[in-house]
């Protein structure tokens, strides 16, 4: 491009893309707004699919709009089953590279059995937001570092 | 009239405070700074160091107080509140299947509890069936599942309907659920006038808390007007709605928010009834309300009692009510469960301690108490019966149940108490300017002012503006310590799999004509905008499946999809 501005910045570096996700039956969307909010504020690009999502709309979108990361908001006890449901299907579609974290009321015991699951973090309430921006974007850098080679 | 405070001594009083903010206060400030720059309450309202009659100017105390049982209420509905009766300890139970539940409820009865109160599964609470495929992996996960007449049936097994009273946290499937119970009450030979309890039933909160909606908002709200016109008529002693603030709170409200928006779907349903006829004596005497109990205390002890006050004035001067009954506030508390986090666990108890004396120096009737587990699942026994003893250690330990409204005459409560008041009405004027609640809600508008609200708080939370142990101060790494928690073990597969087999024997035992009909009967009731509830009635004892009712209703009514807000 000349554009005659010869010394602009590589502005090429997208935003990290997030979607956040309410599966489920699930109406406790405090969280999942706050974060979304918050997410935005913090730089990100931020989809938030709204309630009562089943685990193949939220991967459909999640492919359709190429998003960095999978947040999904979990208040009503079924994180274990959603999350094995959700990667399972990931993979069924070969998106799987698109890391999954969880956050919301998750007894702390569960927390292995998430991980071995395949979900990349789990954030428990009071977890502070800066904290959870740093993950997020240390899991976005390291997809996009896989997909650059 | 009855000022307290003569002109003079008011102005003795400024001239002192004046003369402490300019001489004593700033010597003391030179050595010793406040802990922060600005003092305010959870919901923002900025406080002063102290406060004084000068605060009360024209506090008319016959106009503001007057006496317990007597309008405005603000010292209690009942002219001897606790020194009678204590509140009723009514602890929001269920999981798993009925079988389950019931067993938690014998508990809990057994422990001392003095009400019921049912919590359901995600499924239930949005009248799906156990089969359904939206159902799976949620059966019995955050309540009880009670898909049919035959699980309420086993959840009350032992349990006689005519010397209980329960609560049921139910909204859109509210007509359905309370048929259940009025059935299973009539198996057990209860007569309609002994059956008593709550059905929650509030839908305009659902579009901004909870959200368990099914209807769009219109026909949420003449379904939940259906319940109580029925209930007022044929269940004398039912509590048909409990306009609830909590979920609201819960949602991130503040306090003043909670308080205006939850009296703005009072108003409107009052509209919506006296709209078909009713006389607001006739069932003004039957709406309950239902509030949350945070952390900051004396800010929901003054909520609790404008509460009261600004009831009493809608229901006598907006709406002409005549019996002082009409004039009742009474309403339930849950402290609040958003106030409660995973790291160091046990700290919940003493939040929880607090916020229950709050309600009952509020003035409570009934009170739950959140067990210490909360963030984690649905409360272990353990944690449950020390939840319940906190309110028993508070009712028979600590004497605060003695005096009727023992904080009346703080010049700060009092003060605080106006404030909130003022604050409330302000936001319910804005609401009146745009139609009523109905209109506000489908406008989106409290569902902004509560979005707004929440992302204050986390950010105050962020920047340390708001501390709480454990999170954000006096962190500790605790991870082994929160695994210890003993928390509620049951075979979740094993109940979807149980409730979906009932559930498929219920439909497959049943007369198949007169379930038939009696779903026909329904469908033709809700396409002429007749009360829906005699047919509802009719299917549930045909049999009929929480599912297949709720599905005549969304295919006559339509179902809600929650729009983007922001």
């Amino acid at each position: 491009m000349s554009t005659g501005h010869t010394s602009s910045p590589p502005t090429t570096r997208r935003k990290i893309k997030v979607l956040v996700a309410k599966i489920g039956l699930d109406g406790h969307d405090r969280g999942a707004k706050v974060i979304a909010r918050a997410l935005r504020d913090a730089g990100f690009e931020v989809i938030y699919t709204g309630l009562r999502q089943t685990v193949d709309q939220v991967v459909a979108a999640a492919i359709q709009e190429d998003v960095d990361i999978i947040g999904v908001n979990q208040h009503e006890g079924s994180h274990i089953y959603i999350a094995r449901k959700l990667i399972e299907k990931l993979k069924e579609q070969g998106a799987d590279d698109i890391p999954v974290v969880m956050g919301g009321s998750i007894p702390v015991i569960d927390i292995d059995t998430l991980k071995s699951i395949g979900v990349a973090e789990v954030f428990l309430p009071g977890t502070p937001i800066s904290e959870i921006v740093e993950k997020l974007k240390t899991l976005a850098e390291k997809r996009r570092a896989r997909q650059t080679f | 009239m009855a000022k307290l405070y003569s002109k003079e001594a008011i102005e003795e009083i400024l001239k002192a405070y004046k003369d402490w903010e300019e001489n004593l206060l700033p010597q003391w400030l030179a050595r010793m700074p406040e802990r922060q720059k600005e003092f305010t309450t959870l919901s923002g309202i900025p406080l002063k160091p102290f406060y004084t009659p000068a605060d009360l100017k024209d506090f008319d105390y016959m106009e503001k107080l007057g006496v317990p049982g007597a309008y405005p209420f603000t010292r209690g509905i009942h002219a001897t509140m606790y020194r009678a009766r204590l509140w009723t300890m009514r602890m929001f139970s269920g999981y798993g299947g009925p079988e389950e539940t019931n067993e938690r409820l014998k508990m809990l009865i057994k422990a001392g509890e003095t009400g019921l109160s049912l919590a359901f599964d995600n499924p239930t609470l949005v009248g799906v069936d156990p089969d359904d495929p939206l159902a799976e992996g949620a059966v019995g996960v955050v309540g009880v599942s009670v898909p049919t007449v035959v699980d309420m049936e086993i959840v009350f097994r032992d349990i006689n309907l005519g010397e209980v009273t329960t609560n049921m946290t139910i909204n859109p499937p509210a007509p359905v659920l309370l048929s259940f119970y009025v059935a299973v009450a009539e198996k057990q030979g209860v007569s309609y006038d002994r059956i008593g309890g709550t059905t929650q039933n509030d839908p305009l909160k659902e579009f901004i808390g909870q959200k368990t909606h099914v209807f769009p908002p219109e026909a949420a709200v003449k379904v939940a007007m259906d319940v109580i016109e029925w209930s007022v008529k044929n269940l004398p002693k039912w509590n048909p709605i409990s306009i609830s603030g909590y979920h609201i709170r819960e949602a991130g409200a503040t306090a003043v928010q909670e308080l205006a928006f939850t009296l703005a779907n009072g108003i409107e349903y009052v509209r919506q009834l006296k709209a078909r006829g009713l006389d607001v004596d006739e069932f003004a005497p039957r709406l309950s309300f239902f509030f949350d109990a945070h952390i900051n205390f004396f800010e929901e002890i003054a909520k609790f009692r404008a509460a009261r006050r600004m009831w009493a004035k809608i229901m006598k001067e907006w709406f002409g009510a005549k019996k002082p009954r009409s004039w009742w506030m009474r309403f339930h508390v849950q402290t609040a469960g958003c106030s409660l986090y995973p790291q160091q666990p046990w700290l919940n108890i003493v939040r929880t301690a607090i916020e229950a004396l709050a309600a009952v120096l509020g003035g409570c009737q009934s009170l739950h108490t959140n067990a210490f587990d909360e963030p984690f699942r649905v409360p272990s026994e353990f944690a449950a019966k020390i939840a319940l003893r906190t309110q028993q250690i508070i009712a028979y330990e600590t004497g605060v149940a003695d005096v009727i409204d023992p904080l009346a005459g703080s010049y700060f409560v009092e003060w605080l108490t106006d404030e909130i008041e003022e604050r409330a009405w302000r936001y319910i004027e804005r609401i009146e300017r745009m139609g009523g609640m109905l209109e506000a809600v489908k406008k989106g508008y409290p569902q902004r002012e509560v979005e707004e609200a929440a992302y204050r708080f986390q950010r105050e939370v962020e920047e340390g503006k708001r501390l709480i142990v454990g999170v954000n101060i006096f962190r500790e790494e605790d991870i082994e310590e929160i695994r210890r928690v003993p928390l509620l073990e049951f075979n979740q597969e094993e109940v979807e799999r149980r409730q979906k087999e009932r559930v498929r024997k219920v439909r497959s035992m049943r007369d198949e004509a007169k379930w038939r009909r009696t779903l026909d009967e329904l469908r033709r009731a809700a396409e002429r905008g007749e009360n829906i509830m005699p047919y509802v009635l009719n299917a549930v004892k045909a049999y009929a499946t929480l599912g297949e009712i709720m599905g005549v209703l969304k295919d006559v009514y339509g179902t809600y999809v929650e729009p983007p807000y922001y």
